[in-house]
């Protein structure tokens, strides 16, 4: 394969060109109900050719993997048409470097028989409780082997196992439904998503329950996130924010993110960082071939650093982060997160909610987005505080926020941290990327929440 | 195709195999600027088994691998669920418009052409604007063929033009954007062009939300972002099925308001979603879903249609990877008689929803949403007096739409999926922050 992409890379007029060739194999089980719906193997095989020349790029990407050549020269006369200006691409170590897929207990081997059983005993959990009006349960797993080289003479092979399982259980009473879900994922380790019956049944449990619970009134409260959905608070309210390709381009959005501006109080620390091994956004290369880093983005409050690709971190002067990632060979990179987390603090959960007479602690993610300026976040479940205590259980909320006022709300840190591997990203069409959200609870003061 | 066929009926009961392949090439602008040409040819092969009662499902996007593609489909079809389904015979297709020769021939110079001057068109007026635009056309082939006989295949255009801007002031961001598409290439920009120039200017002023309930008015997009999915999510037969639709047992009732009527339309010439057959060779037609507010129709596919012990409505939708899944083609919302401007001097205090963020994490089975005003105004006195910002609304479809109070006259095009007229209802909660 080297030698093939090689002799593709040689002799054309370009500032720059890479060629990525993936191969991949995955299988999907999934249940609706008690019923299996789907169970797939799925092989797919494709590459892509990206170039630059003089700023324009040029992008192909392609199943039939045969004249690769005529696909280079394609993008490079695509670059050609577009570049105007001039190419910049900060410079990297050139890499040659074969990666093992980090693999604690592979999926690949685990027959399909075994995988369905377990599929099916999480469905039997589910449904041992009763109440239950439907379910959801998927099983994936996915082997990707990437040949990637580029005409800087870089040549990286890597390969990466993934593992996930999507569980959500839905209670129904008349027209009123409420659904809970549990996603959990891993980088290589089939043992990640075993012995998980006695959650299941759980889920099941407080989809149940939640009928039951009441509504609360929209307005501002005091909120207390745990782990799961302070990890989504971030990743939404600050990480895409510090994706330096949103900033670029933008004047007036460099004066806004401006390093050594603060966002928050001197108890907040923000890192990225793919570097960190054994989380599901964890990797040794991106896909420009630029090593991966740890990346303080808010350090004390303070913002310090972004995320970039070669391109941005180029043409803002700053150092590159390893963060350019493509989620298959249909699409070229872009600045993505990884392992996106706030650091511990000192306090206990006790400490947090000592402070609060009337509150909402929320727990566990639905989902979250991002304008940019202003984002939502949603709880799996939650309940009020009362008087220092978590009381009774009330229907899942929304909360909303604003990049420029929420993380100076956000007063507290406790000493919890632990991470959430079982997300996936969107962004640029390019959906769901693995990644892996991590905090300790967190408290946020005059949070919008949405209510009845 | 017709040797993977012939191979795997070898081996099953039953087999279906599935070809498709798309050729896109989108022309991208960032910040105002020409960024990138790019090509996307791809394809991709899905065989489907029905064996000892069971079905098994198999795909690939290396079309030659037929020995690889017949042995997985072999690994799964003991453990696949229980088939429902008989697959289609030679039928008759209906004739659906979805194929220009245009937008095969319209070449990379002119489509950077259209994208400076939507972009030029917009900051002719707004110069900080920063615009996103993709002028994108594609070319679309199917082809189907069963054992039963079915051999069906067509080919379909896809042309699109779709710009964001933002604008950022100090520390207010505000996002616009508008997007078109359909089978046929269509160069007028100037439809686009005025819509987000009227989103940048209703946008200027920035106004404290009213707050508690107040009467809504759902723009075309407002509808499409909120008002229409949590019901596809509960037309869907396999929610239905499953038990999990709140309109379950409702067929032939009123659900919600009398001037309220969905269907779902594949057979519309040029619209993005529109074919001849559906992703199981069952011929389109249109389907009303809710006719002035009773419940008509449920989508299925074949599988689903065999559970419920129904006929297939035309509604498979595959990916690649993925057995088939009754899904909409072509939304259509029908139209009232209200004009948009009698709408607005009816309010005196109220709020217009343009744009929604999160509006799909709420319990959409349900009909429940929360969700943050991406793009939203203020509505005083019959007029708009500017937009709102750091405001949660929150309601209900099925409330929403029983409490009408007037349907545009006139439908607009949302993106190339989803036709809808303004929606004039009585009241949504709204919570603000200041």
């Amino acid at each position: 394969m080297r030698e093939l992409i090689e002799n593709a890379l040689k002799g054309h007029r370009a500032d720059y060109i890479e060629i990525r060739i993936e191969e991949s194999q995955s299988t999907h089980i999934g249940y609706r109900g008690r019923e299996l719906e789907d169970i797939a193997i799925t092989s797919g095989r494709g590459g892509n050719v990206r170039a630059a020349f003089k700023g324009g790029w040029g992008f192909a990407c392609f199943n039939d993997l045969s004249n690769l050549r005529d696909k280079v020269s394609q993008a490079v006369q695509q670059a050609r048409m577009v570049g105007k200006e001039k190419t910049q691409l900060v410079p990297i170590e050139t890499v040659v470097a074969v990666v093992p897929p980090e693999v604690t207990k592979d999926p690949g081997r685990i027959p399909l028989a075994e995988k369905k059983a377990l599929t099916d005993q999480y469905c039997d959990a589910l449904w041992s409780v009763p109440g239950i009006q439907t379910s959801s349960t998927s099983y994936g797993d996915g082997r990707k082997h990437i040949y990637f080289g580029n005409s800087e003479g870089a040549y990286i092979e890597q390969e990466s196992v993934d593992v996930v399982l999507h569980i959500s259980a839905v209670a129904r009473d008349g027209g009123d439904v409420q659904q809970t879900s549990l996603s959990l994922g891993s980088n290589g380790d089939y043992g990640s998503i075993e012995g998980l019956h006695k959650e299941a049944e759980e889920i099941a449990r407080k989809a149940v329950n939640l009928l039951k619970a009441p509504q609360i009134q929209g307005g501002e409260y005091t909120v207390i996130l745990d782990p799961v959905l302070a990890g989504v608070f971030i990743h939404e309210a600050f990480g895409h924010l510090s994706e330096a390709d949103h900033v670029y381009e933008d004047q007036r959005l460099k004066d806004i993110m401006l390093l050594g501006k603060r966002f928050g109080g001197p108890h907040l620390n923000v890192i990225d960082g793919a570097a960190i091994p054994g989380l599901r956004g964890s990797y040794m290369y991106d896909s420009e071939g630029v090593p991966s880093s740890h990346t303080y983005l808010i350090r004390e409050g303070v913002l310090v650093g972004r995320l970039h690709s070669r391109e941005t971190a180029a043409k803002m002067g700053e150092s590159p982060t390893g963060n350019a990632r493509a989620i298959s060979y249909n699409f070229p990179p872009i600045v993505r997160m990884t392992n996106t987390f706030i650091e511990p603090g000192e306090a206990s959960l006790d400490d947090l909610l000592a402070e609060v007479k009337d509150g909402i602690y929320a727990a566990n993610w639905f989902g979250g987005m991002t304008s940019m300026e202003m984002f939502t976040f949603s709880s799996g479940e939650s309940y009020r505080i009362r008087n220092g205590r978590i009381a009774e259980t009330v229907r899942s909320v929304m909360l909303s926020g604003n990049l420029f006022s929420t993380l100076h709300n956000l007063d507290a840190v406790a000493n919890d941290l632990s991470f959430n591997q079982g997300g996936g990203c969107g962004k640029g069409g390019q959906f769901p990327l693995p990644v892996s959200n991590g905090s300790p609870h967190i408290r946020i003061r005059n949070c919008l929440v949405g209510g009845s | 195709m017709e040797k993977l066929l012939a191979r795997a009926a070898e081996v099953a009961d039953e087999a279906e195999v599935y070809w498709v392949s798309r050729q896109d090439t989108p022309v991208l602008f960032e910040a105002n600027r020409l960024k990138s040409l790019e090509n996307r040819d791809t394809s991709g092969l899905a065989l489907r088994i029905i064996k000892n009662g069971r079905l098994g499902h198999s795909s690939t996007n290396n079309t030659e691998d037929v020995d690889g593609l017949i042995a997985r489909v072999l690994e799964t079809v003991p453990f696949g669920a229980e088939a429902k389904l008989e697959m289609p015979s030679t039928q008759s297709y209906p004739h659906v418009d979805v194929y220009d020769p245009q937008v095969e021939s319209i070449s990379f110079d002119d489509m950077v052409q259209l994208g400076q001057s939507l972009i030029d068109g917009i900051r002719s007026r707004f110069s900080e604007v920063l615009c996103e635009a993709r002028i994108g056309k594609s070319l679309g082939k199917m082809r189907l063929i069963n054992s039963r006989g079915c051999d069906v295949s067509y080919k379909k255009t896809s042309f699109g033009v779709s710009v964001e801007g933002s604008l950022i002031r100090d520390t207010d961001m505000l996002f616009v954007g508008e997007g078109r598409a359909s089978c046929r290439l269509n160069k007028d920009l100037a439809p686009i062009i005025s819509d987000v120039l009227e989103q940048l200017e209703l946008g200027q002023e920035i106004v404290t939300a009213p707050s508690g309930d107040v009467p809504i008015i759902f723009t075309p997009r407002g509808v499409a972002s909120i008002l229409v999915w949590p019901l596809m999510a509960a037309l869907n037969g396999k929610t239905l099925l499953q038990g999990a639709s709140p309109l379950e047992g409702k067929l032939g009732q009123r659900v919600l308001a009398e001037g309220f009527s969905l269907w779902d339309d594949p057979t519309t010439p040029y619209a993005s979603g529109s074919r001849l057959c559906d992703d199981e060779g069952v011929p389109s037609r249109p389907l009303p879903l809710i006719n002035k507010g009773v419940l008509s129709n449920f989508l299925y596919d074949l599988q689903t249609a065999g559970q419920a012990r129904k006929a297939s409505t035309g509604s498979a939708s595959r990916s690649l990877g993925s057995l088939p899944a009754p899904s909409s083609s072509v939304i259509l919302v029908g139209e009232g008689d209200v004009a948009y401007k009698d709408m607005l001097s009816d309010v005196k205090e109220g709020i217009i929803i343009d744009r929604l963020l999160g509006a799909g994490q709420s319990n959409i089975l349900g009909g429940d949403f929360k969700a943050n005003v991406l793009l939203g105004y203020k509505i005083e006195k019959g007029r708009i007096v500017g937009r709102v910002k750091n405001t949660m609304v929150s309601g209900n479809v099925y409330e929403i739409l029983n409490d009408l109070r007037g349907v545009g006259s006139e439908a607009k095009w949302v993106w190339g999926y989803l036709k809808a007229p303004h929606i004039y209802c009585g009241k949504i909660s709204v919570a603000t922050s200041n």
